[in-house]
């Protein structure tokens, strides 16, 4: 029996007992901490907690000057605010500058649910990808995000970390160290590389074994660093399976899809194939009925594997 | 105990260095070829009061953990911050002549990774007093003896996000904040209350919870006097709001629109040369 866990709550008892250790860190939220668990921290840790109010701008510019100041700044939103509504906070006061601020966005992805699209990040990989200094990390599971905390607030620099609402299958038993610009192979095949980020990581599994129920052997590769992408892996992944799949909760414009694309498009042109959403907004429904309507489940991934398999 | 390096000039010697910042802001964006005069002239004085008057900052030591920090908001007016920083020494004075060339640590904007003297990197408004908030929120939590300035534009009060920082400040009582609007009443497309009237200033900061004063933002006594109070202020960030004029000290730049964001040719250089003695 698979644990389920939440990354946003994984990541408010990581942050807790973090920020016990490490008395720089100073965690701001924008009116919505008990949702992205920063409430964990301000429990324990009251005199570094600081409510910005419902004005994120602001927020990524209080945690700049934080972070100038020499502390360790860790800032959470749902992630179409945090990173939409402040955007151009985060490029010009902290990715230009390069302040090692973290900006822990939660709520990413159509599984926020009911809330419906205008709450549900699609494009928030994308737009922080593209920022030069910035790093991307978005963790499978709960332990994965102890780990991505843990590298963030070690990284010189400035980090996005991309966590969900939605309980979660664990796919890392023990947390292990999390390496920026490394991924991580969870399951070696030859026919077929599945690279996943984020809760999709657990649905590729699933898929491999779908796969290897009609005799086709899939590698899963999980590519929590979705910035910097580890691109000796992707190329040696692409080399060896010649074909690659990638899978996330996100537009397939401009996400992991397009950051593995890059890659093949430059050293290793192999057929691709993309699961995510076709460039679409989400809507309101339950997590798991997005999750089939946008096509985000194991049989799409396997069905799109031996399409790829099949371009080879 | 805190190193003080606070050069503390009188109002006669921060008129000089003032005087000598803006034929600095003439030179170098005529030699440059572009950037905004108009703004960098209209703050000097505030800024040649902070630099040789109020503030803790040693040129020997631009990182000084317990220096007094400075957020130029309005980036644009980076001549006039790059000439106060030349005169304290932060870099030699020559190096003004690079100012937006390739290569320079002397940007079009304030960039704080190349240029040492500049606390944050500034130049998209409307985000340098949450920045300033920033610093001074975790000065106090240091209980560090460090102030935080900040110099603003009137029309960059059109930004939201400087509201959003004002309820910030005055919420977290941050009263080791202090901040000028630089009330010029001029910004690119006209009269600041043609263009989207961010008036009654001084009443909005009120109602904002900041402790507001009003000066002659060129009046050099004036402007030390207000700083002393702000030092006096508890539990309240403060806002100067300093009347001033854009161009100030060369009589066809002044009040001009236009003179905002062009350089002038040598010709009106040497005019304008001709006229800050």
């Amino acid at each position: 029996m698979t644990e389920k866990q939440a990354t946003r709550d994984a990541y408010g008892k990581a942050l807790a007992a973090l920020g016990q250790e490490n008395k720089q860190i100073v965690v701001l939220d924008a009116d919505l901490s008990k949702s992205t668990k920063t409430a964990d921290f301000q429990k324990v840790c009251p005199e570094r907690f600081f409510n910005a109010g419902i004005a994120e701008q602001n927020m990524l510019g209080v945690a700049a000057g934080l972070a100038a100041s020499g502390k360790r700044p860790v800032v959470s939103s749902f992630a179409v605010f945090a990173t939409g509504r402040a955007f151009e906070q985060i490029r010009n006061s902290i990715a230009y500058p390069k302040l090692s601020v973290i900006i822990a966005a939660t709520h990413a992805g159509v599984t926020v649910g009911e809330d419906g699209g205008s709450h549900q990040a699609i494009e928030d990989i994308a737009i922080m990808r593209a920022l030069p200094n910035m790093t991307v990390l978005v963790p499978a599971d709960g332990p994965q995000t102890r780990a991505a905390l843990k590298a963030a607030l070690e990284h010189d620099g400035p980090v996005y970390l991309r966590l969900g609402r939605l309980a979660v299958p664990t796919v890392y038993g023990e947390e292990e160290p999390l390496t920026i610009g490394k991924g991580k192979i969870l399951k070696e095949g030859k026919d077929v590389a599945i690279i996943s980020c984020g809760l999709m990581t657990s649905v590729a599994i699933e898929a491999a074994e779908l796969l290897a129920a009609e005799g086709i052997s899939a590698t899963v590769c999980d590519m929590a660093s979705v910035k910097p992408i580890d691109r000796q892996l992707v190329y040696s992944l692409a080399a060896g399976c010649g074909c690659v799949v990638t899978a996330e909760e996100h537009n397939i414009i401009g996400g992991l899809g397009g950051a593995v694309a890059e890659v093949l498009g430059e050293c290793c042109p192999v057929p691709l194939e993309r699961v995510g959403l076709n460039d679409v907004f989400g809507q309101s429904g339950k997590p798991q009925e997005l999750l089939d309507e946008y096509g985000l489940t194991a049989e799409n991934i396997a069905a799109k594997a031996k399409k790829a398999i099949s371009r080879k | 105990m805190a190193e003080c390096k606070r050069e503390n000039l009188t109002a006669t010697e921060v008129a000089a260095k003032a005087l000598e910042m803006r034929r600095m802001i003439i030179e170098m964006l005529t030699e440059a070829g572009s950037g905004h005069p108009g703004g960098s002239l209209s703050a000097a004085d505030i800024m040649a009061a902070l630099f040789f008057h109020e503030m803790n900052v040693d040129a020997a030591q631009p990182k000084m953990a317990e220096r007094d920090r400075f957020v130029l908001c309005k980036g644009h007016a980076a001549p006039a911050l790059y000439s106060v920083l030349a005169l304290k020494g932060f870099f030699p004075k020559e190096d003004v002549f690079t100012l937006r060339k390739l290569g320079s640590h002397l940007q079009g904007h304030p960039d704080m990774k190349k240029l040492p003297g500049v606390d944050v990197s500034t130049g998209s408004l409307g985000q340098g007093l949450s920045m300033a908030s920033g610093m001074a929120l975790g000065g106090k939590m240091d209980d560090a003896p460090y102030r935080v300035y900040a110099v603003l534009g009137d029309g960059e009060l059109e930004e939201g996000q400087v509201w959003e920082a004002a309820m910030f400040a005055a919420h977290y009582k941050l009263d080791n904040l202090c901040a000028f609007v630089d009330n010029n009443g001029l910004q690119i497309d006209g009269n600041i209350d043609c263009v989207l009237s961010p008036n009654p200033i001084a009443d909005k900061w009120r109602a904002f919870g900041w402790h507001v004063i009003e000066i002659d933002g060129h009046d050099i006594q004036e402007i030390f006097m207000a700083l002393d109070q702000a030092r006096t202020v508890k539990g309240q960030p403060t806002m100067i709001v300093a009347h001033t004029v854009k161009g100030k000290g060369v009589s066809f730049m002044e009040n001009q629109a236009g003179w905002h964001g062009a350089a002038p040719k040598p010709d009106e250089k040497d005019r304008a040369l001709a006229e800050l003695v």
